[in-house]
């Protein structure tokens, strides 16, 4: 029992870490996403196809190898270590492939919900003399961000437990945190329960997300 | 001199030529019925008026002055076209209302953003917003909807909500409203205040153009019958015209497979 504030603080100090990369990755691939997704609508059809074909890439493949990918090719293959030494540079790798992998599938969710805004809210918007930007800032913004709540919390949620992959390149976050403690870390060895210690973090997290998540959702059911 | 003359419009969807040389004439204060059968063109032609859809070739001129032309239609600019477009009000079949925004500022919204980009709008700001306001609770009150300013679309009925398309559409005084089968997705017990409410803007003489499938109301409301069949206008007269003395034998054939059902 001695042990778990040693434990907890060891882990706090890796959640804040998980933390970090779950913001930043949200912060990048909000604005990011939506890029993607006007792209991917293009009626110029070489850059719709060539951002189609760069998301069925990034969705195609499983995050883990983008991450491996994007933090040792520069370095082992091009001989040119653009990250950097240490937790900073795996961080920046970390969150390079966090933000153009949530983008591609922030992207998809985008596109569905602009697509799903009746295209008689725009032609009304137009008979009444708006320009294309009020039509979308004043009619279509809020019914799209209505229609996709539901699947970004679905998104958001998935993410802060998929932050737990980037300990495949030994970013120091919440799972590697707990792991230590089973090679040896703060004169704790050999104990397993630390790294199951840390579901606890995710879930309580996640809790939380879920209430603020629903709580949006319920602000923005005052039409339909 | 016409309000509205709108000279040899053509419109090509892919392959199929959907207006055929249209042309007609309409005078201030005149109530103009489309009707036909579905796909003969009615719903397009009035898209065009409305700049939703680009005629393939051909004029529309309001009040004498050419608001569209073929020739020319590739130079227009986006801030041209919006002020053309203008001239023109337009109420849904599917009434289209914002659903995130009020009855009210379904009405009011499109002004507010008029006026909020005149360089006379700072200064007079709470004048301004209130006259708006006045206007569009005024409307409101005109279509019978005092009661339901506040409310949403979707805490509305059918015929509700598109008494509210109505109001917001007069807001902008357009020279010419037009509907595009106004009661078509309503129940039938609703149809009737909705129609109620254009027959008053008929009494009242504004200029408007119905596409309809309601024969009875156009008989009694307008004062021209414009009747459309594959894409070119077959009849056009006033409705004892073209209701009691058809010339061609479709116009003949449609009307009896209407009213003998």
């Amino acid at each position: 029992m001695e042990q778990m504030p040693i434990v907890v603080n060891a882990l706090n100090v890796g959640f804040l870490q998980t933390l970090k990369l779950f913001f930043v990755t949200l912060l990048g691939a909000f604005p990011l996403g939506l890029i993607i997704a006007f792209g991917s609508m293009s009626k110029f059809k070489p850059l719709s196809c060539l951002v189609k074909i760069i998301v069925w890439i990034v969705r195609g493949t499983p995050l883990m190898i983008q991450l491996l990918i994007i933090y040792y090719f520069p370095g082992l293959v091009l001989h040119n270590p653009i990250w950097g030494g240490g937790e900073a540079g795996r961080f920046a790798a970390a969150s390079v492939a966090f933000i153009f992998n949530y983008s591609c599938y922030f992207s998809e969710i985008y596109r569905g919900g602009i697509q799903g805004v009746p295209v008689g809210q725009q032609e009304a918007g137009l008979v009444l003399g708006m320009t294309k930007s009020q039509i979308f800032f004043k009619v279509t913004l809020l019914q799209m961000i209505k229609r996709i709540v539901p699947p970004m919390s679905n998104e958001i949620i998935t993410l802060v437990k998929d932050t737990s992959l980037a300990r495949i390149i030994a970013l120091q976050e919440i799972i590697w945190a707990g792991q230590a403690f089973m090679k040896g870390s703060n004169g704790i060895s050999g104990q397993i329960w630390p790294l199951f210690f840390t579901a606890v973090y995710y879930l309580v997290f996640n809790g939380l997300l879920t209430v603020l998540l629903g709580k949006l959702e319920d602000k923005l059911n005052y039409f339909r | 001199m016409p309000i509205l003359e709108v000279q040899h419009i053509c419109k090509t969807f892919g392959d199929t030529q959907v207006l055929k040389d249209i042309s007609f004439t309409l005078e201030k204060g005149e109530a103009l019925s489309m009707i036909g059968t579905s796909g003969s063109g009615k719903t397009t032609l009035l898209r065009c008026l409305n700049f939703l859809e680009t005629p393939t070739s051909g004029k529309i001129l309001v009040n004498d002055k050419p608001v569209f032309d073929s020739e020319t239609a590739g130079r227009m600019s986006e801030a041209q076209i919006r002020e053309n477009r203008l001239h023109f009000g337009m109420v849904f079949q599917n009434f289209n209302l914002f659903p995130q925004y009020t009855a009210l500022e379904n009405v009011t919204l499109a002004k507010k953003l008029i006026e909020q980009k005149k360089p006379e709008f700072k200064a007079n700001k709470a004048k301004i917003l209130a006259d708006i306001r006045k206007q569009g609770e005024a409307l409101l009150d005109s279509v019978g909807l005092s009661a339901k300013m506040g409310n949403y679309p979707h805490q509305l009925s059918g015929g509700q909500q598109q008494r509210v398309a109505i109001a917001r559409a007069l807001m902008m005084q357009p020279d010419i409203l037009c509907f595009d089968e106004p009661t078509s997705a309503l129940d039938p017990e609703l149809t009737g205040e909705v129609l109620k409410v254009i027959r008053g803007l008929a009494d009242q003489h504004a200029t408007m153009v119905i596409v309809t499938h309601e024969m009875q109301f156009a008989r009694d409301v307008s004062d021209k019958v414009l009747f459309m069949d594959d894409g070119v206008v077959a009849e056009y007269g006033t409705p004892q015209e073209v209701f009691e003395h058809p010339t061609q034998e479709r116009t003949k054939q449609f009307l009896t497979r209407y009213f003998e059902g």
